[in-house]
């Protein structure tokens, strides 16, 4: 069985976002780029089940410039075997992404693939979802733990009041939540074979998939802010405080 | 053309989540003047049905009523509001909550009209402009949509709930196909006394500081008893397994904006930042004069959580 991983090259978690002057967007020159933590996730499970014997081969791929052939090695050394970048300068939008990815999956023929639940930049939460709907497969979203046995996966899913546990045949779409693992790091030598692993490179138009976006950004503001208040001295302060200036209990 | 919204419900009833969705709508249709309809797909769900035909401002409650809507899964759920986009009298707008619910199921009739989602939206500008926030709520996106339909999800601090006494006109319609392709195999709900973390007027939040469940427990539920607030917590709180799943706010876990939110032996990441610095009022207990959740708490109190909690108990008693 073969898995495929969809990676994001995003802003690193730790960064502190600045929004341009012009409005035009958020800055990132010379911002660290990492991938994102959810898809670190995606990885690793995807690694786990070919450690297990279930999967054979983990291809991991990524839709954006050349420099997501970095997050691509970073995925290989991790231990994906393989990669493919869809390259593009274009801005990729969710839907794109998931008809890129929907193509891919034609040539491919994987039994899983395993998402991020949303990326930490435009927090869209979308990709995988719309990956199922486009193939037709089921989805199980918010995984935080996947069985996958007799051509059947069983995942338990964070939902709001609880968790759930949904079962479904393969193929099928898993999205990742934070608690399905803890992901590895890469090592020194596995970063050194990673650099020799094979990279497959497509266009969009190679694959016949109009990216085009479908929403226009108009402006990028920073949210209103939020100043710090006082320091109180002691909880009989905090109380009075609370009683008679926020009036909150 | 009308505007549909789809209900989060459990049969019996109408999730709150639906009422700001409902608002939501409601601002569009103010623009164009469209009306709102509502989407129950359940099982054995008149209890929902009627519930959303109260709901002020909405003109029509379409229900799906079939045993392969009995738990909402994503597929089936979807496919039916695909064939509703698609039909007659077709829609401008569908909108649902941004909950797990909504995230989960929308992204797929979206990519099934082959229209963007715009997510987790916090104003309506225009029929086809929202505003939206980007990299866990330090920016905000304002975008145009392009698409013919808009298909939206509505984070549901950002809107009031809509109110009571609506009279909708409720009409059956045919389920669509059951697609057979997920099945719910048992969902473990939390069972809690306490309000809900989405509505909660109150929260008090416990992150790594607490150091252990016994601790978080001891110390936070007697202040949020005095308090009637709900119990939240931040992720590391959550990983290390002090409160369940479903207590963790943020960026990835739930949005909260009550009137007051308490956070105790939480630093102030980020994603810890995103889903909670809408409240109204901000209180933060922390040994570490330096921790970044200072720079957004309106009192602040620098001390060891161990002492200081009991003491807000006691004060509050
Ligand atoms: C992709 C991604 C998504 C994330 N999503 C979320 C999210 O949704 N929600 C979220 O919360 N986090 C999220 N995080 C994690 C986030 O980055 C932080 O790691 C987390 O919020 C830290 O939790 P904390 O404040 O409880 O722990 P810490 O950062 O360890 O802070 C503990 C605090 O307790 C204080 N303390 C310790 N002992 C005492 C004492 N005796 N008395 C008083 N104070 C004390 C310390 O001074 C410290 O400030 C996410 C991270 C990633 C990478």
């Amino acid at each position: 069985m073969k898995i495929l991983v969809p990676v994001k090259r995003v802003i690193d978690y730790n960064v502190r976002v600045r929004v341009k002057a012009d409005g035009s967007g958020v800055d990132l020159a010379n911002v660290k780029m990492a991938m994102n933590p959810f898809d670190e996730i995606a990885v690793e499970e995807a690694l786990r089940l070919r450690e297990a014997g279930i999967a054979s081969e983990v291809v991991a791929l990524s839709a954006g410039t050349a420099a997501c052939q970095e997050t691509l090695r970073t995925a290989m050394a991790l231990g994906a075997d393989r990669a493919i970048l869809v390259e593009t300068e274009a801005e990729l939008q969710p839907l794109a992404v998931a008809r890129l990815l929907h193509a891919i999956v034609a040539r491919e023929a994987p039994q899983l693939v395993i998402l991020g639940k949303q990326a930490i930049d435009d927090d869209a939460n979308q990709t995988g979802q719309m990956l199922a709907a486009l193939l037709g497969w089921p989805q199980a979203t918010f995984a935080s733990k996947l069985l996958v046995a007799n051509g059947r996966a069983t995942v338990t899913r964070e939902i709001d009041g609880g968790v759930e546990t949904l079962e479904m045949p393969l193929p099928a779409v898993v999205t990742t939540d934070l608690r399905l693992n803890e992901p590895r790091y890469a090592t020194l030598p596995n970063i050194m074979k990673a650099k020799k692993k094979p990279l497959e490179v497509f266009k969009p138009a190679d694959l016949a998939v109009d990216v085009a976006p479908r929403l226009q950004t108009l402006g990028v503001a920073e949210p209103p802010p939020r100043h710090a208040g006082i320091r109180v001295a002691d909880v009989a302060e905090l109380v009075a405080k609370l009683k008679n200036e926020a009036k909150v209990i | 053309m009308p505007i549909l919204v789809i209900a989060e419900h459990d049969n019996a009833g109408l999730k709150a989540a639906t009422l700001p969705a409902v608002t939501a709508a409601a601002r569009i249709g103010a623009h164009s003047g469209a009306e709102i309809h509502v989407l129950v797909a359940g099982s054995a769900c008149t209890g929902a049905a009627q519930a959303a035909a109260a709901i002020a401002g909405v003109a029509k409650v379409l229900v799906a009523d079939a045993p392969h809507y009995a738990e909402q899964t994503a597929e089936n759920e979807a496919a039916l509001a695909v064939q509703l986009a698609q039909g007659d009298g077709a829609y401008t707008h569908i909108l649902a909550a941004a909950t797990t619910h909504g995230r989960n199921m929308l992204p797929r009739v979206a990519a099934l009209c082959d229209v963007a989602q715009i997510s987790d939206i916090v104003a309506v500008e225009s029929p086809d402009i929202f505003v939206r926030p980007i990299y866990a709520g330090n920016a905000l996106a304002t975008v145009k949509s392009t698409d013919v339909l808009k298909v939206i999800t509505v984070r549901t601090t950002a809107f009031d709930a809509a109110g009571q006494g609506g009279a909708a006109a409720v009409e059956a319609i045919a389920p669509g196909p059951d697609l057979g392709l997920s099945r719910l195999v048992g969902r473990e709900l939390t069972v809690s006394a306490r309000p809900e973390l989405a509505a909660a007027r109150v929260i008090v939040a416990g992150g790594r500081g607490l150091a252990s469940s016994e601790n978080y427990h001891r110390l936070l539920e007697p202040l949020a008893d005095r308090l009637g607030a709900a119990l939240g917590a931040s992720r590391a709180a959550v990983d290390a397994g002090f409160v369940p799943n479903d207590c963790q706010v943020g960026q990835t876990g739930k949005i909260v904006a009550p009137q007051l939110y308490i956070a105790i032996g939480i630093s102030g990441a980020i994603q810890h930042l995103a889903g909670m610095r809408d409240s109204q009022v901000i209180v933060a207990i922390n040994r570490d004069a330096e921790a970044p959740i200072f720079q957004v708490a309106d009192y602040g109190l620098v001390g060891d959580l161990f002492k200081l909690v009991p003491e807000l108990t006691e004060a509050l008693g």
